[in-house]
């Protein structure tokens, strides 16, 4: 690991159309940091991570994960780095049962011949049973995740994102339709993740984002407008105008 | 705490069901060459026809299976895989043709009658080899294996999807029956191939190579979805259905999606290509018309009548569509085209599931 960099954005720009939904954004993650961003729809929180996991290709700028250059490479050569992500609408397998869908997402050998010789072996059964225990859905196990009430899918999903033990967590939204115990719950886990882990959370609840108690860095038309701990940023004069205060 | 993860018990139950009755058509199945001995005043004697053309439907079942494996579990709908078919098809045929050896009308030790026809003064180097059963047969999986591998890899590479690659596999299907059609070609042109001999040393026009290619088939039908079925109960299934209903997702968790699509689209072009291969020395023809999109999209029907997604469901589907063609074209062959589009249209609206989906909801 480069100096304590784990994600490195550098000048990033995203244009659509015209429409500059990321405008020279830098950004340093370090090593077991716990970052939070928040800001305005439309900032460009989501079109961020977009461009981390090789859904989009940044018009200009750098992203470094170490020191490798993720504007080159695809989403699953990214995910295989150790990048995880989970979406601001949940998406997983409605098909497959709970208990599939964190099969699919345990970190293992993802090739056609691996996958048709893969045996679900004691400690990988024992990781996915943990993990419906950390996420609640243990009595679900065997039930379709498309049938999973919306909050149940949001914890599915961060389930997935435990399941691939990613050395970078990328969190758009999770608490979206939680109850309060849950999303206590949740910041609990992100807090017990950091550390070990680089976590990246996109939230609008800010009791959440003081909850985790880090440092938040606020996005406003696609480029950082304040960084600080909460408190500083409920404080800063520009992020009231464009975000607080309306 | 353990968890069962059987799924919950009426499907279980169901699904052990299907498999029970699927069972007990292969037994039955098995059992047609046999009545067909039987005198044919006996009340079981079952007709010649109606071996032969059981035969063909079980190829028809095992095209099924291989295409449900690309459409129902990984989501590639092939508009294509007649062509597949026939590619096997016509590697059998090549092999059919070298036995015939002098027997042929011109009687030339080597070339087959079209070629002496054509002028042709030595074989073409396509031709050789094919006079060896097992180079045929390892030609049956890898000409159509091949051809989807390079299919599959440039589109699947390139992202298409869906309505394009549909139309991308039908218009290879086309594009190589115009191909077949021509004489210099070295197929054999619109004729394709014909007055097959033997196979293995047995006479093709008696009954017992009839009940031997009858079994053959069967074998085959048995083994292709007992691959199938293994393929699609193991974590790599569950993988392919990720990818159908949500690729992008997949690719998100480190899945190289297009490896995976290549590797079904490969397995699924050469289980089509044993299924023609299976069927030529049965029918006793090969030729362009194989290729034809027409072939491609009936197919497609009927997996959809049986149920996508279920492997029951194709076998199901590829037997009770051409059964009802077999017995339409008799009775009102005017009518044939009428009903399939019928039945095309009457099962994507109202029953997506197909005839498995259909017994599903009975069960429930
Ligand atoms: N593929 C796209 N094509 C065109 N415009 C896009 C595309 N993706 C995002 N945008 C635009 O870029 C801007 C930033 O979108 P983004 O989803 O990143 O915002 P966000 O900060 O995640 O907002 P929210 O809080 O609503 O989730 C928006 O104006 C959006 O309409
Ligand atoms: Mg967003």
């Amino acid at each position: 690991m480069s100096e304590g960099r784990r994600l490195y954005l550098d000048g990033v720009s995203v244009v659509f159309d015209g429409f500059r939904a990321l405008n020279n954004l830098s950004l340093i993650v370090e090593p077991g940091e716990l970052r939070s961003v928040i800001g305005p729809n439309g900032a460009g929180k989501t079109t961020m991570m977009d461009v981390i996991t090789g859904k989009t290709r940044p018009t200009a700028g750098k992203v470094l994960f170490g020191e490798t250059d993720l504007t080159r490479m695809d989403e699953a050569g990214i995910a295989n780095l150790g990048i995880g992500r989970k979406f601001q609408k949940p998406t997983m397998f409605d098909a497959l049962t709970v208990f599939e869908n964190l099969e699919l997402a345990l970190k293992a050998p993802r090739g056609p011949i691996a996958c048709l010789r893969w045996k679900l072996n004691g400690e990988a059964r024992t990781r996915i049973e943990q993990t419906m225990a950390e996420i609640g859905l243990t009595e679900r196990a065997q039930d379709l995740a498309g049938i999973l009430s919306h909050g149940q899918r949001q914890w599915l999903e961060i389930g997935m994102l435990l399941m691939q033990d990613p050395e970078l967590l990328l969190v758009d939204e999770p608490v979206a339709g939680m109850t309060d115990s849950e999303t206590e719950h949740t910041a609990a886990l992100l807090v017990r993740i950091a550390g070990r882990r680089s976590v990246v959370v996109v939230e609008h609840d800010l009791e959440f984002v003081r909850a985790l108690g880090r440092r938040v860095t606020v996005l406003c038309d696609g480029s950082v407008l304040s960084e600080g701990s909460i408190d500083h940023v409920q404080n800063d004069q520009r992020v009231i105008e464009v975000y607080l205060g309306r | 705490m353990s968890l069962a993860v059987a799924p919950p018990v009426a499907d279980a139950r169901l699904r052990l069901g299907l498999r029970a009755g699927l069972g007990i058509f292969v037994l039955l199945l098995g059992i047609m060459p046999l009545l067909n001995l039987l005198p044919v005043t006996h009340p079981l004697h079952v007709s010649d026809f109606l071996v032969s053309v059981t035969g063909k439907w079980i190829c028809y079942a095992i095209l099924a299976l291989s295409l449900d494996l690309a459409w129902g579990y990984a989501g590639i709908l092939s508009l294509g895989h007649g062509a597949f078919f026939a590619l096997g098809g016509y590697a059998m045929g090549m092999h059919l043709m070298r036995l015939i050896g002098p027997r042929g009308v011109y009687g030339h030790p080597v070339l087959p009658d079209f070629m002496v026809f054509l002028g042709y003064q030595e074989l073409p180097w396509y031709w050789l080899g094919f006079d060896s059963f097992p180079f045929a047969m390892l030609m049956v999986l890898l000409v159509p294996g091949m051809l989807a591998l390079i299919v599959g890899f440039l589109s699947f590479r390139s992202r298409i999807t869906g309505v394009y690659l549909s139309i991308l596999t039908q218009a290879m299907t086309f594009a190589l029956m115009l191909a077949f059609f021509r004489n210099d070609m070295g197929f054999g042109g619109n004729n394709g191939f014909t007055d097959f001999k033997e196979l293995l040393g047995f006479a093709l026009n008696t009954s017992a190579a009839r009940a031997g290619l009858f079994y053959a088939s069967l074998v085959a039908l048995v083994l292709s979805f007992l691959i199938c079925l293994r393929l699609t109960r193991s974590k790599y299934g569950r993988v392919l259905t990720a990818i159908r209903d949500a690729e992008s997702r997949v690719r998100f968790l480190g899945y190289n999606t297009t490896s995976h699509k290549l590797f079904a689209f490969v397995l699924s072009a050469m289980l089509a290509g044993l299924a023609g291969a299976l069927y030529v020395p049965q029918v006793g023809i090969i030729n362009p018309g194989e290729f034809s999109p027409a072939n491609s999209i009936e197919a497609v029907i009927w997996v959809a009548v049986g149920g996508r997604g279920t492997l029951v469901g194709a076998v199901l589907g590829a037997f009770t569509v051409n059964g009802l063609k077999t017995w339409l074209t008799s009775a009102a062959p005017d009518l044939w085209l009428f009903v399939l589009g019928a039945l095309f249209v009457a099962v994507t609206l109202f029953l997506p599931k197909g005839l498995i989906g259909l017994i599903k909801g009975r069960v429930q």
